[in-house]
């Protein structure tokens, strides 16, 4: 690990002043549960490190307006536990136990899920975030078992880590950023951005700002997450799908199906949505919205498996959120 | 000679009693101190810098600027310019800091220079291969062609297992201090009286003069008994750093790189019997890679070795990647992966539960009838007569249930041993022996036994191992370690016992050889009213403590042990064919063994065998990449292992007769895990209906399988 400068500021004004205006001059310590490994592996080596976990403002979960405010800083068990997270948005406190490791949910924050770098291994193993050879990804010739199977027209091939951002796509919610000159709201189909070259991330956040809180709309939806996991333990998804569904009656007003895992960033699936609208939710309408969800599908030349997860994942989804209730 | 022999059956109070391990508490609380935990003042840390290719020439290396870094203490140089590295994490120089932080800072501060050179890192398609297969020459028993022509049946299968890592949760390292011309070293090992005589070779240094000790280790699997190049090299780094003890272990990465890896195994099969299921010809092309040096060579057909008619071609692959070690049973997992999925497969087309199929050829095994009862006995557990359906016939659901077979043999035996006991005149009993305990239980049956023999509680024994100024013992592997210790321990008590014997006859008024131990006491036997307490019976050593010490003989062991063991296994799973994913139902082992000193640690062996084999079979595998040569999954997180709730429900199933009581003790350590992945595999089959050939049981190969892709 390089050595760096560790601040600890006590309010979101002093930590906003502590970040750099490029990335690598300091980066955003909350759960650390990425972090301390990237930083082992000197894939970030920040001159300065800023814990923001000490900032009380950061925390807790609480209704503001027509929102459900969620702290940047709450973890992922917080989260999961909340009783108006549970009430309110299943698919949120779904994905949240799809993070298999209590230890990670006990650390882990909303925030640093929404930011978490790709896992792509050939990120992971020092070949950079595009996995650039000679000009060129090391992704569709190499091994590509996990890696995207939609936005995958290069040159980003990874899929987005994110366990929070398909749910929170679908649910329409936004992220509050905030910098040393004000702050801004983000619809979070907007954080996840696709980067183009080596240098962007694969978020809208800025270098010198702070991701400070979530608001989700408290509209009522029939809401859901369904993550495909090959193991009960600690494992990222295969695939996932979380949808939300504006009912009217028993029948679809308007519905929200986004994918995770498949893409650099949450996949939005709207010809699933289309294919919903108006209709009620049965194992047939669902298959038709799962087969829509995934028509577009560019799978590489190892996942294609990962197509037929994606479309079990909606279909799942979709039927677990028309069993529930929001 | 005295009567060596264990004790009859029924008359054991200590051995044969389900017994916790003695070092459970210990372990638990984490007052266990590992090698990697050892921490003592002045302690310097050394890491590794290892070569990022699969394949090059080192043609300069600079360690000027790494050497002027603040609390550098030494750099040594590992592979100069002109070195040919063969494999990604070799060793290409080692520092010794204040820190390990520094540490790993200077070993980016060395600049090496490389020639890259074309790699071949992956072997599962023989045809991309080019060169570096090399043939062994093609074996011919009987007339295979014929007896395939006159076959009724026969059927064609391809399998495949792939390089596995060994995933110690302690890495390779040790800790060595220098003490003027005399080694202390604390390695992680499974060898700790041979380690020492290792790494004297490869000094040049007297082997008398290094002391090894280590109380725990936290994993080996069959790779941990060399003192290593990184022991080497640990051993150098005190020398140029003013004398402080140095502590190298690998990191994660290079640990999965360089520490050792399980040889894969390819075959295509082809298998012909009579309709009535009698295996008549073999016939099989594998394949297999143990690295650059070669090695993986599965014996097929496993345990049906008797196949009247085979034809067998085996080629070696090179490739640029990390050496092989052995790995709990060598070479018969794979073997009995190829030979029962390719059985398994031949049962579907005879349209015949595969249970029969072993059956009606167990006389093709050098063990049929402990195999035919073991066969009924694990389809008692798993209830497999009513539950069994013929492959593919398993619902309309999505989540189709499967039950597969597989079976195994192994040697054990037991390794070269002394063993010392100690009767001191207050009564207190030592027992001395440069052994090792692997998590196994071997400290609690050394303990049982001396208790057992001495009439004593386990805790009237104080036990020391892990140390080489204790009488020297093997190395543990190849599950010879229960049997060569039982039996030196056995004869080390029985040795002192008779000593004791003779010091107290006189004041009992019999004949030495008419006295026993029984329940802490000196006994005229069958006669508890002429007795002396254990206590008062040693004050009659006066100022003399007994010294006596205990051999295993290996040419003639006496009965104490033997070798030649068989079992079945069989595993219940559920595939969800939506999504490929395998879980495990139940799983069953029936094993065949000896002597059982500690039916709970026998039974935990065997527990963790088929954990370990049921992570083979659905996770484990070491991604290479063919554009750089790298392990993709070098790591923990996509080096996949099962957590508790992926295992399912394991019912272990002890043969403990007294007519395999006679036998004397048998190892149990590697055969139980050798057919796990293969019963999964077969389960797996017969669940959705087509053979999934290649492990590990994924959900990328469970579908392509489903949907008749190639996988």
């Amino acid at each position: 690990m390089q050595a760096f400068e560790y601040a600890n500021p006590a309010t979101i004004q002093e930590a906003v002043a502590l970040l750099g205006s490029r990335w690598g001059e300091a980066d955003v310590l909350a759960g650390g549960t990425d972090q301390i490994s990237l930083m082992k592996e000197y894939l970030h080596t920040p001159q300065r490190v800023v814990n923001i976990k000490n900032i009380k403002e950061l925390g807790g979960i609480h209704r503001a307006g027509g929102n459900l405010r969620i702290g940047a800083t709450v973890t992922l068990d917080e989260l999961m536990e909340n009783a108006e997270v549970r009430r309110a948005f299943p698919s949120l406190h779904q994905a949240a136990e799809g993070v298999s490791s209590p230890q990670i949910r006990n650390m882990g924050t909303v925030g640093g899920d929404l930011c978490q770098r790709p896992r792509c291994w050939y990120y992971r193993n020092g070949c950079g975030l595009l996995a650039m050879k000679d000009g060129r990804s090391l992704v569709p010739d190499g091994e590509n078992k996990y890696h995207a199977i939609f936005g995958n027209s290069g040159p980003a091939y990874f899929v987005s880590a994110s366990s929070l951002g398909p749910a929170l796509v679908a649910l329409g919610a936004k992220v509050k950023l905030v910098s040393a000159s004000g702050s801004r709201e983000v619809a979070v189909e907007k954080f996840f951005v696709t980067p183009q070259n080596e240098q962007s991330r694969e978020i809208a956040l800025l270098p010198n700002e702070l991701l400070t809180e979530i608001l989700v709309p408290l509209a009522p939806t029939h809401n859901a997450t369904y993550e495909v996991r090959q193991k009960e333990a600690l494992d990222w998804p295969l695939a996932a799908a979380s949808v939300a569904l504006k009912m009217k009656g028993s029948t679809v007003a308007s519905a929200r199906v986004v994918l995770g895992h498949v893409a650099p960033t949450p996949w939005p699936a709207a010809q699933a949505d289309q294919a919903l609208a108006g209709k009620a939710i049965t194992a047939e309408t669902a298959e038709e919205a799962a087969k829509a969800a995934v028509a577009g599908a560019t799978p590489l030349s190892q996942n294609g498996y990962k197509v037929q997860l994606a479309r079990v994942a909606v279909k799942r989804a979709l039927l677990q959120a028309a069993r529930g209730r929001a | 000679m005295p009567n060596y022999a264990w004790p009859p059956m029924p008359s054991r109070k200590v051995m044969g009693k389900p017994t916790k391990r003695l070092d459970g508490p210990q372990k638990a609380s984490g007052k266990a101190k590992y090698s990697s935990d050892l921490n003592q003042p002045g302690l310097l840390f050394a890491t590794i810098l290892s070569c990022p290719h699969a394949h090059a020439r080192v043609t300069s290396i600079d360690t000027s600027e790494a050497e002027r870094l603040p609390g550098v203490t030494a750099v040594r140089v590992i592979s100069p310019a002109g070195t040919e590295v063969q494999w990604e994490g070799t060793e290409i120089a080692a520092v010794a800091a204040t820190s390990e932080e520094i540490a790993k800072d200077a070993i980016r501060k060395i600049k090496v220079r490389y020639e890259v050179l074309p790699h071949v890192v992956k072997e599962d398609d023989l045809s991309r291969v080019g060169n570096r297969a090399k043939a062994a020459g093609e074996q011919v028993t009987g007339d295979p062609d014929k007896a395939f022509q006159e076959a009724d049946v026969t059927v064609e299968g391809h399998y495949g297992i792939p390089v596995i890592n060994h995933c110690c949760l302690e890495p390779h390292g040790q800790v060595v201090e220098w003490n003027g011309d005399h080694i202390n070293f604390y390695p992680s090992t499974q060898n700790v009286s041979g380690i020492g005589g290792d790494l004297a070779k490869s000094l040049t240094f007297n082997p008398a003069n290094i002391h090894t000790r280590m109380q725990y280790v936290g994993g080996g699997f069959g790779s941990k008994f060399a003192a290593d190049r990184w022991g080497v090299e640990c051993a150098h780094l005190p020398k140029m750093s003013g004398g402080k003890p140095v502590k190298l272990f690998l990191d994660r990465a290079t640990e999965m790189q360089i520490a050792g890896n399980r040889p894969s195994a390819f075959a295509k099969i082809k298998v012909g019997a009579k309709r009535d299921g009698s295996i008549v010809a073999w016939e099989s092309e594998s394949w297999a890679t143990g690295g650059m040096g070669g090695g993986g060579m599965p014996p097929i057909p496993y345990v049906f070795t008797e196949i009247p008619n085979k034809r067998l071609r085996h080629s070696a692959v090179a490739v640029n990647a990390g050496p092989v070690r052995a790995w709990r049973a060598p070479n018969h997992p794979q073997a009995s992966f190829l030979t029962c999925s390719a059985l398994e497969d031949l049962a579907a087309k005879l349209k015949m539960d595969p249970v029969d199929l072993f059956d009606k050829n167990a006389g093709l095994t050098a063990r049929a009838e402990v195999y035919r009862a073991q066969l009924k006995k694990g389809a008692e557990i798993m209830d497999w007569k009513r539950r069994w359906h013929p492959r593919g016939e398993s619902g309309s659901g999505p989540v189709k249930q499967g039950m597969g077979l597989a079976i195994n043999t192994w040697g054990g035996g037991g390794h070269a041993s002394q063993c010392r006991c100690n009767i001191h005149p207050d009564g207190t009993v030592e027992v001395e022996l440069c052994s090792q305990d692997l998590g196994t239980g071997t400290r609690t049956i050394i303990t049982m036994v001396a208790a057992e023999t001495l009439g004593l509680p386990l805790g009237a024994i104080t036990l020391k191992i892990g140390d080489s100024v204790l009488p020297p013992s093997g190395g543990s592997g190849g599950s010879t370690t229960v049997g060569g210790v039982s039996s030196s321990t056995r004869k080390a008590t029985v040795n002192a016992l008779g000593k004791l014997f003779a010091a107290v006859a006189p004041s009992l008024g019999a004949q030495p050889d008419q006295l026993e131990a029984v329940d802490g006491r000196i006994q005229v036997k069958g006669n508890s009213a002429k007795s002396l307490t254990w206590q008062a019976a040693c004050r009659k050593l006066g100022a003399n403590k007994i010294s006596e010490m205990g051999v295993n003989d290996q040419r003639n062991p006496q009965g104490l042990n033997s070798s030649g063991v068989g079992g079945i296994q069989m595993a219940d799973v559920s595939v969800d064919t939506e999504t490929g994913i395998v879980k495990i139902n139940k799983f069953v082992a029936v094993q065949d063994c000896g002597l059982i000193i500690n039916p709970k640690t026998a039974e935990s062996q065997i527990f963790g065998a088929a954990i370990m084999g049921i992570c083979g079979a659905l996770f484990e595998e070491r991604i290479m990449d063919v554009q750089t040569g790298k392990e993709l999954n070098a790591d923990m997180e996509f080096y996949k292992l099962a957590g508790i709730a992926d295992i399912g429900d394991i019912v272990v199933h002890l043969d403990i007769t007294p007519e395999h009581d006679k036998r004397g003790v048998v190892g149990l350590g590697e055969p139980p895990v050798i057919g796990v992945i293969a019963s999964i595999g077969n389960a797996v089959a017969n669940a959705v209906g087509v053979r999934v050939p290649r492990a590990p049981f994924t959900p990328d190969r469970v579908l392509a399988a489903l949907e008749g892709r190639n996988s």
